[in-house]
């Protein structure tokens, strides 16, 4: 390879103007993380017993969502940038998840272990 | 583009590393680099999320008792200024692709602005919990006035144990979230010195790009810290 302008590659230009992002799309998302973050507050005055987390959690990924499409002009970057990132994001979700379900498997002999030790406190 | 033309054109830019052939390779691979480090990045904030679930599944009565300690106007308020932050900066690499150096340190400026107001914010919630003995761990000791600001019905019943781990969980994302504010205020000062000798333009942005992009991601990382210490 000499040359890196290839007929077949002609995004790959110096002289390409890049792409900014039109104001209506800034102020927007802008807008609509704030309207959702309104959202967020006023939902946790709800009882809505454990979907109170997982609603909130469904709205702050909607938030990071639209900052990354948007904010971080991934919807218009090249698709390998996306992959690499919600890759990391797949990982991250994997590990908090199979620890959360393993997690809770110890309980009942921690338990068990705490009772053990306070009678044996109480017998002395 | 012929190749003696692409020199030409290379060698018009300062800026251009002597490793790459042009200025579009450049900005191409800053940008994949860029996006590999934010990668590590949810990677290393991801070990905390996980002490947070943890600890979370096992004791949630804490997690309901604590989050009474943490104003949720405080946090309101700073999540809409970290996203006016984000704004500005989104906006900044739009005034450096199309050359407009007036607006461009404009918003650069007012990024630096909103990021020192989130700090001042957080220097406020952090040093009401630390004068009134708020502590990580074992060092946890409220004061008197600090559990008389709770709900009745909490006052009434016993507190939950591990309070202190709460508190530790607590300083360590947001301490660690805080850090990463001030280092982006560094490189704010930094693009804002480099955007006054007029560094930046169409041809050459890729400073304002990347600092945006890591800004962001600091952004992202708030929008979830707020709802799960403040409102949960």
């Amino acid at each position: 390879m000499t040359d890196h302008a290839t007929p077949g590659a002609p995004a790959h230009d110096d002289h390409q103007a890049p792409h900014a992002l039109p104001p209506a799309v800034l102020l927007g998302t802008g807008a609509a993380l704030i309207a959702l973050t309104v959202v967020t507050v006023v939902s946790s005055r709800l009882d809505l017993g454990p979907f109170n987390i997982v609603l909130a959690l469904g709205i702050a990924s909607l938030k990071a969502a639209l900052v990354a499409m948007f904010f971080m002009h991934l919807k218009y970057e090249h698709r390998f940038q996306a992959v690499v990132f919600v890759g990391a994001l797949v990982f991250v979700v994997l590990f908090v998840g199979f620890v959360v379900f393993d997690t809770t498997q110890y309980q009942p002999d921690l338990r068990a272990a705490l009772q053990a030790l306070q009678a044996q406190a109480a017998a002395q | 583009m012929s190749a003696p033309t692409q020199r030409a054109a290379a060698a018009a830019s300062p800026f251009l590393q002597v490793h790459f052939r042009s200025m579009r390779e450049q900005l191409d691979t800053a940008k994949l680099g860029l996006w590999l480090f934010l990668a590590s990045e949810l990677l290393f904030f991801g070990g905390l999320f996980v002490a947070y679930s943890v600890f979370r599944a096992n004791h949630p009565d804490t997690f309901l008792y604590a989050h009474h300690f943490l104003d949720w106007r405080m946090g309101a308020l700073n999540t809409s200024v970290l996203i006016a932050s984000s704004l500005t900066a989104a906006w900044s690499v739009r005034s450096a692709q199309l050359g407009r150096q007036a607006e461009l340190r404009l918003l650069l400026l007012a990024t630096l602005v909103l990021s020192s107001m989130f700090l001042v914010v957080k220097y406020f919630e952090y040093s009401h919990k630390l004068h009134n003995g708020v502590f990580w761990g074992a060092a946890y000791q409220p004061s008197q006035e600090m559990l008389a600001a709770l709900p009745a019905a909490l006052r009434a019943a016993p507190p939950p144990t591990n309070l202190g781990t709460f508190f530790s969980i607590y300083f360590l994302m947001t301490g660690l979230h805080g850090i990463h504010v001030l280092i982006g205020m560094g490189l704010y000062l930094w693009l804002i010195r480099r955007a006054g000798r007029g560094d930046f333009g169409p041809g050459y942005y890729v400073p304002v790009d990347a600092v945006a992009l890591y800004w962001h991601l600091v952004d992202m990382i708030w929008i979830f810290l707020f709802p799960l210490f403040y409102l949960m």
